[in-house]
């Protein structure tokens, strides 16, 4: 649904405004690595931006620190409607391994809403270009949460329950 | 000022097209590029190794029974460093050239996987040593020398030099 809102509400061109929450600067390279006409964004309408009044797309990196975070919200509000946040690099997308440190609050996620997360450390700039293309519904999303499970030795042997097993063979 | 510019537009037309056709053609990272972690659930024993050396703290371990132990991999704030690759004594987790990992939703990013644990419940000597827990302590720690690298072979535990196994292993040799 946010997928269909989304190719609606932005159906020429995306212009982001950067924010450095705290990053290393690895993912602000590769996000201006993005721009250069190897990659080339601007295919999509992306376009960087001097002032969040003018983008819809606020693109965070790093961790949110503690000293950023009321920033990070007035920024925010400063981008007009309908509006989205990006948070690119594991640094944003979960606190990469600073998510608890005294000095951060963690993600980006910590202080304002995600739409779109872009793990990597920093993600490839191809990563980023897939990111993108996902938000405008040009790609299908590729990960899910997956849920793994090893079968007992007692279940792969037998083919009967732990239970049964655990009544009729053992006294403890 | 002019020439400079009519130069500049001969370059651009001898380079002709350089921008990468990305999204819609795919385009594979260099050989040894490390993604996203990938786990074999058949191999995996519970160690916790993995969890041990994560300097990003993305893989929990809960023990949720006598028999079973969840490990929990909050992929999301991953560093892709590669430790838990190097120090798995099974193998279990390898890093995928799988970098596509953008998403919507930050519950995608997590990968869970219950082992089932399984002690010896009447003389608790299960493994012939050494143990895979003792492999770890070789290749646990950060070490310089090439040979304990993964890829190289592992030094037989008993033949290891003082040096390779490395800090707060001297007690062992
Ligand atoms: S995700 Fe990695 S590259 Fe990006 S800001 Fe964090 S530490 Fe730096
Ligand atoms: S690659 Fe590094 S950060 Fe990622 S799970 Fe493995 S040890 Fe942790
Ligand atoms: S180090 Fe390997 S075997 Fe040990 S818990 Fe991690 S994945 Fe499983």
């Amino acid at each position: 649904m946010l997928k269909g809102l989304c190719r609606k509400a932005f159906p020429k061109a995306l212009w982001v405004y950067h924010v450095n929450t705290g990053a290393c600067n690895g993912c602000d390279i590769e996000v201006i690595d993005v721009l250069t006409p190897y990659y080339d964004a601007e295919r999509f309408g992306i376009r960087l931006v001097g002032s969040p009044r003018h983008a819809d797309v606020l693109l965070t990196s790093g961790p949110v620190t503690r000293q950023v975070a009321p920033a990070l919200q007035r920024l925010l509000e400063a981008v007009p409607e309908p509006k989205l946040v990006f948070a690119v690099g594991s640094c944003a997308c979960g606190g990469g391994p600073w998510f608890d440190s005294y000095s951060v609050l963690g993600g980006a996620d910590q202080a304002v809403s995600v739409d779109y997360y872009i793990p990597g450390c920093p993600p490839r700039p191809e990563a980023i270009l897939y990111g993108v293309a996902l938000a405008l519904g040009l790609v299908p999303k590729k990960v899910a949460s997956e849920a793994l499970r090893q079968e007992s030795l007692e279940e792969l042997a037998l083919g009967v329950s732990l239970y049964e097993r655990g009544n009729d063979g053992r006294q403890d | 000022m002019l020439l400079s510019k009519l130069r500049e537009a001969l370059i651009c037309l001898r380079a002709g097209r350089v921008t990468l056709p990305y999204p819609f053609e795919p385009h594979d990272p260099a050989p040894g590029f490390r993604g996203k972690i990938r786990v074999d659930p058949d191999l995996c024993f519970g160690c916790g190794g993995c969890a041990d050396v994560c300097p990003a703290g993305v893989i929990l371990i809960r023990d949720t029974g006598q028999l079973t132990r969840v490990l929990e991999f909050r992929w999301s704030r991953c560093t892709y460093c590669g430790r838990c690759e190097e120090v798995c004594p099974e193998g279990a987790i390898s890093m995928s050239q799988e970098f596509e990992t953008a998403t919507d939703s930050a519950d995608d990013m997590v990968l869970t996987l219950e082992v089932f644990m399984g002690p010896c419940q009447r003389c608790g000597r299960c493994f012939p040593p050494p143990t895979s827990l003792e492999k770890i302590s070789v290749t646990g720690f950060r070490s310089d020398e090439a040979s304990v690298r993964p890829g190289a072979e592992v030094p037989a535990l008993h033949g290891v030099s003082a040096q390779a196994t490395g800090p707060g292993k001297g007690e062992r040799s």
